[in-house]
């Protein structure tokens, strides 16, 4: 059932994708005024195939691939709809719908679910170390998003052509806000995440292995999230320069998700 | 009904005629009130800005002489106004009015005084009882329209004026102008309006550097500023979020190098620069530089041109919506035309039935309960089923042109005019007292 729940969630996020699609190609279209709905009755699907799926196992089985990636997906929503309450934009929705897209259909259509399952895990500091990294890496991809917009419409001021899309998008400044008040608290959830992740290894292996590839990647992410709230806070980069700084932890943090795959201590396992 | 409208505007009269035409708004209730009275009008409008003097009416019969109207109210040689009326009936007229108050008639089309305007000349209508019935659903479906039309399509909403393009691109740039920062170099006429511009718009504090202090002072006091020294414009640049520049140096002011400085010190926060000198103060290079948007007047006249293309492009998609809601209001009316046909029918053919069963009824002495419901089925059925061909017909007819011709046809074929006075006279005698008075 849960994977049901999950398909409908995934039909309705198909309309926010198409939406993202062809608000790129600049015609505006009756979509815009479902895709907020719709994207909305998505996450509430996707909030019962969750719940249901925590209810049947018994335990948070959070630690399952398919469930943490619609876990991501539905913080990235809930991030999402945070900003479009202060703003009252769904800009960002263009960067941000695909990638709910994305996330829901691996978790619909993954495998068979594999647990994380490590002898003397200590569940609390387990699941503290979850909801913390994800919701970093929800406001992760929200800054990367702003950043993306913000070169559009910088790009669209400067060729001095108005039109199209670039013409809804929200000011300069606005994006800019969103992007750097994101990352401002994302990083915290990052920081403890990674240390709450670091107790969990610590008390399942005795020792931390830095060389282990999900540490350092992990830790390689978090220094590219520190550079780009420094470079932030002293020169103020912004721009073109901030957006590769940005696409450059939202690679990194991918690759450190992927790590999962080959990492010795930081496995999914089939349950 | 008919609709009738007679008026001039912008574009049939010049300013001399229209201005004679013209009724204060005090004496505009007035001038309604006797438009209501006027020989033929049952209900109506005047509309009166300073583009356009336009009255409305709706008559039950005919027409009303609404030139005849002009002629009473004004007293004016008729020769000096009447080559530039424009005139409309019905379907043309309800184009014209929902045109209009869509502003797509206007001088400048999109702007959005108008609406109100129709809104204020409805109320006072509508306050002395010259609006009540069809004008008044007619002048609620127009404001739907023009509503719809601003809010489906762009017209309205795009600037006319290079420094409403200017705000529009701050705004773009900065979101709310709230305390921004404005520098003017230079005092010009087109800066200063520039920068009034800005101001209404929220922004925070002027400056004002000019070769000349004194001309620089004058202008900060304009608006509460602070005057800067020239030599001093490098040093005090980069506090402005946006620089208007209208010197008239035959050297840009403003190179590269100034724009890399003003943003070191700013922490790269984006500074917007307004170019309006001739030749340019600013060095377009600046523009290549992240978070230094620059603008000469090329750009911003060119955006002001797109503007004004963009609406006649939006203007096209106004009209067809325009158009599609004459159509159906006309639909509308149409159908509540042949309403009361169809009931004053069905109530005849229903006085016939029952009188008829009356007048046998003595005849056929005693009958039970099953006979009693059988006379009335088969009556019933005999009625239901002649009246059914002349209801559809009614009905398809209303949508068509010829709908008058047809309902006129079927109450003399049936007699129903003399029938309806007939029961308006009863109702009102059994109505009883004083008002049983025919009126």
């Amino acid at each position: 059932m849960p994977v049901l729940w999950l398909r409908v969630a995934l039909a309705f996020y198909t309309v926010g994708l198409l939406y993202a699609l062809l608000a790129l190609t600049g015609t505006s279209s009756r979509l815009s005024r479902i895709a907020l709905p719709a994207m909305s009755l998505g996450m509430v699907f996707q909030f019962v195939s969750l719940s249901e799926s925590v209810v049947r196992s018994g335990q948070i089985a959070l630690g399952s691939v398919n469930d943490s990636e619609s876990l991501l997906a539905i913080l990235v929503m809930v991030a999402f709809l945070i900003v479009f309450l202060i703003y009252r934009t769904t800009s960002p929705g263009i960067v941000i719908f695909p990638l709910v897209f994305v996330l829901t259909f691996m978790a619909a259509t993954g495998q068979q679910p594999f647990l994380v399952t490590s002898p003397g895990l200590r569940r609390g500091w387990l699941i503290a170390h979850i909801a913390l990294i994800f919701t970093g890496y929800a406001a992760l991809f929200l800054s990367f998003s702003a950043s993306l917009l913000y070169l559009a419409q910088e790009r669209s001021l400067k060729s001095k052509k108005s039109g199209g899309f670039m013409l809804r998008l929200p000011a300069l400044e606005v994006i800019d806000e969103i992007g750097y008040r994101s990352l401002l608290l994302g990083f915290p959830f990052m920081t403890f995440g990674l240390v709450a992740g670091m107790v969990v290894a610590q008390a399942a292996f005795g020792r931390i292995d830095l060389f282990d590839p999900k540490i350092l990647l992990s830790i390689l992410m978090w220094a590219v999230y520190m550079l780009m709230l420094y470079t932030r806070w002293n020169a103020g980069w912004r721009g073109r320069r901030a957006a590769y700084l940005a696409a450059g932890a939202f690679v990194a943090a991918v690759i450190a998700w992927s790590a999962n795959y080959f990492s010795a201590i930081h496995r999914f396992v089939q349950s | 009904m008919k609709f009738q409208l007679i008026g001039v505007n912008q574009n049939s009269a010049p300013v001399e005629v229209r201005e004679r035409l013209a009724i204060p708004e005090s004496r505009l209730p007035d001038a309604v009130k006797r438009l209501a009275e006027h020989p033929g009008v049952d209900e109506g409008l005047i509309l009166c800005t300073c583009n356009r003097v336009e009255v409305l009416t709706q008559t039950k019969n005919g027409s009303a002489d609404l030139r005849r109207f002009l002629r009473d109210y004004f007293r004016l040689d008729p020769a000096d106004y009447e080559s530039h009326l424009y005139e409309y009936h019905e379907q043309e007229a309800i184009r014209h009015l929902f045109r209009v108050t869509a502003s797509l008639d206007s001088m400048v089309v999109g702007e959005p005084q108008i609406l109100g305007q129709v809104k204020e000349a409805y109320a006072t209508a509508r306050a002395v009882g010259a609006v009540h019935s069809h004008l008044d659903s007619l002048l609620t479906r127009a404001f739907a329209v023009a509503k719809r039309v601003r809010t489906e399509t762009a017209v309205g909403s795009s600037a006319v004026s290079v420094a409403s393009v200017a705000v529009e691109l701050a705004k773009k740039i900065f979101g709310s102008l709230h305390s921004k920062h404005v520098y003017l170099v230079g005092a010009g006429k087109m800066s200063e309006l520039a920068a009034r511009h800005l101001l209404a718009h929220g922004a925070g504090s002027i400056f004002v550097a000019n070769r000349t202090f004194e001309r620089a002072s004058q202008l900060a006091a304009k608006f509460n500023g602070q005057a800067i020294h020239f030599e001093e414009l490098y040093e005090t640049c980069d506090r402005a979020d946006i620089v208007i520049t209208s010197t008239g140096a035959p050297v840009t002011i403003f190179r590269r190098e100034h724009g890399e400085r003003f943003l070191h010190r700013r922490k790269n926060r984006p500074m917007f620069f307004i170019d309006i000198a001739v030749p340019r103060d600013v060095d377009p290079e600046m523009n290549r530089l992240d978070g230094i948007f620059v603008y000469d007047i090329d750009d911003l006249q060119q955006a002001v041109s797109s503007h004004v293309a963009d609406r006649a492009r939006e203007a096209e998609r106004a009209e067809a919506i325009v158009n599609y809601e004459v159509e159906r209001f006309q639909a509308r009316l149409q159908t509540l035309d042949v309403v009361p046909t169809i009931v004053s029918l069905q109530d005849h053919l229903e006085t016939i039935r029952q009188a008829e069963i009356d007048r046998v009824r003595g005849r056929l002495g005693p009958l039970s309960p099953e006979q009693e419901l059988a006379i009335e089925t088969l009556t019933r059925g005999i009625v239901s089923k002649i009246m059914h061909t002349p209801i559809t017909t009614l009905k398809t007819a209303a949508l068509e042109p010829e709908a008058t011709t047809v309902i006129d046809i079927a109450r003399r074929l049936f007699n129903l005019e003399q029938k309806d006075r007939k029961e308006k006279k009863k109702a009102a005698e059994s109505g009883g007292g004083e008002s049983g008075v025919e009126s």
